[in-house]
């Protein structure tokens, strides 16, 4: 065993067993971050806050809530909104938070895609991240079944029927997933499990993967700028922080961090308290009711672009059914993202301005998410069902021709 | 600069499938409908007849009481809830505040034809009639002074929950009014209900939350507006007895509303200066940087 001297405070005693002095320069001070950023590198922190605010709320909303298809709506809508001291303070943290992380997230990725930080050594930083986003959408969509409404319980019966267009053993699989031939009580309590237990605990594991991946290849810049951090990180600590290119994460880089979070949570909690409609559906204010089907079943937002590639094959093409191709197209969607580093054939890190042709597609797809995102909400009759074809048409056509798109444009500037 | 720029394409992307799927699939989804009509211009009504309440005193009397109570004035229920409900399809209301809840030109109408002005003929065909007969055999001076019988002998003042009872609790639940004892079940029970409106009509204990303001307002003033066909009467409500109805269940439904608007600005302003201490520190941060 090592030998300990007498400590002189108590930071020193934990330092000698913990060592914690180098931990603090590894994970803190000396863990370098490039300077030449915006605010959008601040998501991260952003998130990490949003889903701590979910999981304090949420532990909060664990004490009274009811995992029963005959207590869990009025444990909800009674007991937390009306009963429980700041009950309804913590149910619309929660599910505003749960809403407004999905449009970080979104930023994120987007941030991610446009400065091309998912490329050449950074795979794992982009493969983590969208592990993550799958993840989020299962939390996402187990939680939203929770209060048993009107459109927890019919959301939750169009989404596991998907799983019944798996070849063989789709029938076998929906029955598997729900515990019962029906979206019932057994449901309801395995979701309530994978809410509370199983998805957090793995976002928090898939995180600490995600912190880890940016170890090695390290945080891009807004100018995909390549230097050598040690180097960098050498000048800093030398005293010339003007000169170099990084700073480090404690202080400097969480002093801006801190202060777009100022901003955003300001945004949030005026949600929170004057505008949480769209995060709490006033459909799924109506008891669950398996004999009244809900005029309108519609996702939240953040899977309308994705529910809308599933439902815009809504007509047979040549003798395959419009619910096959619809869940094949909606399987697509879903994975293309995660092997977006390959289908990116150009070798160089650039932001997608100083990329001619890749510009433009990053614009295109923004564009056509949009247009799946609002489409995916409104009724699919008529030329609505149409314009959802056709978007989803083009969002397999978008990442089809990536590898194309990314190809010329490292041609025409000479690094292929 | 460069910042800005990037915030004002992060913020207008975001407001524009904001109003995607929010305001925009909203107005798809529910259709505009005409404001409430509380002047209830539609109906056979008065048509400026001034009624002489005592002379309608004798003709309540004499017509309505052998159904209706009117506890205030010694005509108690003839027989309890189940019982009315099994004899009639739906337990009779009380007459003792329709003066001051219904419209008179309302009242007058209903009195005549009841389906016709409730808009629930389409309910009462197939040999099926309406459990109260209409008394469009009187005299226009004979409904006009029931009708005036029925308004000087209703209170002046009433509480938003007893607007409730009378108006709405014949047919409706609201149990998170009162969850420990259930005394705000519906009057009329289960079967009874069920078998005169096709279905148990919901319990509203959440209406406020799930329909909302705009949609009570017009859906209450005349339900065939936003859903064709339904087996709830239009009931003719004043808008005055309306707003107590609304404002009920909105103490009901929504009873942290209060709280909820008085601690909004307080959070708001705490994260406001600590927005202002976060950019006070980060610019002294980044002054030794750049």
């Amino acid at each position: 065993m090592a030998k300990f001297e007498k400590a002189n405070s108590v930071g020193e005693w934990l330092d000698q067993r913990l060592n914690t002095t180098t931990f603090n320069k590894v994970m803190m001070t000396e863990y370098w971050i490039p300077k030449d950023i915006n605010f959008l590198w601040a998501m991260g922190v952003l998130l990490a806050t949003t889903f701590g605010i979910l999981i304090i709320s949420g532990i909060f909303l664990m004490m009274y809530y009811k995992p029963d298809i005959g207590l869990a709506f009025d444990s909800v809508n009674y007991t937390i909104m009306q009963e429980v001291a700041f009950g309804w303070l913590f149910r619309h943290m929660h599910g505003v938070a749960a809403s407004v992380i999905f449009l970080i997230i979104y930023i994120h990725m987007f941030t991610g895609i446009y400065y091309g930080s998912y490329k050449q050594g950074r795979e794992m930083i982009w493969i983590s991240g969208m592990l993550l986003f799958m993840t989020f959408s299962a939390a996402g969509f187990s939680g939203y079944m929770l209060p048993w409404g009107q459109m927890s319980y019919w959301a939750a019966m169009v989404i596991t029927n998907l799983f019944g267009g798996v070849p063989v053993i789709g029938d076998a699989l929906v029955v598997w997933i729900r515990g019962d031939f029906n979206v019932a009580d057994a449901t309801l309590t395995r979701f309530f499990m994978l809410h509370v237990f199983l998805l957090p605990v793995t976002i928090m594991g898939i995180i600490g993967l995600h912190f880890y991946t940016l170890r090695i290849p390290h945080v891009n810049n807004q100018s995909s700028e390549e230097f050598d951090f040690d180097e960098e990180a050498e000048k800093y600590l030398a005293g010339n922080k003007k000169e170099s290119k990084v700073i480090p994460f404690w202080p400097v880089f969480i002093s801006k961090d801190l202060a777009v979070l100022g901003i955003f949570l300001i945004f949030y909690f005026y949600l929170v308290f004057f505008h949480y409609n769209f995060a709490m559906d006033p459909v799924n204010f109506d008891p669950a009711d398996n004999m009244v089907t809900p005029a309108h079943i519609y996702p939240e937002w953040y899977f309308l672009w994705s529910y809308e590639v599933l439902r815009g094959f809504f007509f047979d093409i040549a003798g395959f059914k419009a619910f096959d191709i619809g869940l094949i197209a909606f399987a697509f969607a879903n994975g293309i993202f995660l092997v977006l580093p390959w289908l990116d054939r150009d070798p160089a890190i650039l932001p997608a301005h100083q990329r001619p042709l890749f510009f433009i597609w990053f614009w295109v797809l923004l564009a056509d998410l949009i247009v799946l995102t609002v489409y995916g909400k409104l009724p699919p009759t008529g030329t609505n069902a149409w314009v959802g074809f056709f978007a989803a048409v083009a969002f397999i056509v978008i990442f089809l021709v990536l590898p194309i798109v990314t190809k010329i444009d490292a041609k025409r500037r000479g690094s292929l | 600069m460069r910042e800005l720029k990037v915030l004002a394409v992060v913020v207008a992307l975001t407001l524009i499938t904001y109003w995607g799927v929010e305001p925009f699939a909203h107005s798809q989804m529910h259709p505009h409908v005409a404001e409430a009509d509380f002047k209830f211009t539609d109906v056979d009504g008065l048509k400026g007849t001034k009624g002489d309440a005592t002379a309608g005193e004798a003709l309540v009397t004499a017509n309505c009481t052998a159904c209706h109570s009117i506890k205030t004035k010694g005509f108690p229920e003839v027989m309890d809830n189940a019982s009315s409900a099994g004899a009639y399809g739906v337990t009779p209301p009380d007459l003792g505040s329709a003066g001051k809840l219904y419209n008179a030109d309302y009242l007058a109408a209903f009195i005549k034809n009841p389906a016709k002005a409730s808009d629930v003929s389409h309910k009462f065909t197939d040999g099926r009639a309406h459990p109260m007969p209409g008394y469009s055999w009187m005299q226009a001076q004979e409904i006009a002074d029931m009708v005036a019988y029925l308004q000087s002998i209703a209170p002046k003042e009433m509480t938003n929950k007893e607007v409730f009872v009378d108006a709405c609790q014949r047919c409706h639940a609201i149990k998170y009014a009162d969850m420990q004892k259930g005394t705000m079940a519906a009057f009329t029970p289960d079967e009874n209900i069920k078998d005169y409106m096709g279905k148990i009509p919901p319990d509203l204990s959440q209406y406020i939350k799930s329909r909302g303001h705009g949609y009570l307002e017009t859906f209450i003033n005349n339900p065939q507006k936003h859903l064709e066909g339904t087996a709830m009467p239009r009931v003719g409500l004043t808008e005055d007895s309306q707003a107590q109805v609304v404002t009920y269940l909105e103490e009901v439904g929504d009873s942290s509303k209060e709280q909820r608007e008085e601690l909004g600005p307080k959070f708001l302003i705490y994260m406001v200066i600590f927005a202002i201490f976060a950019f006070l520190w980060k610019n002294s941060k980044w002054r030794e940087v750049h």
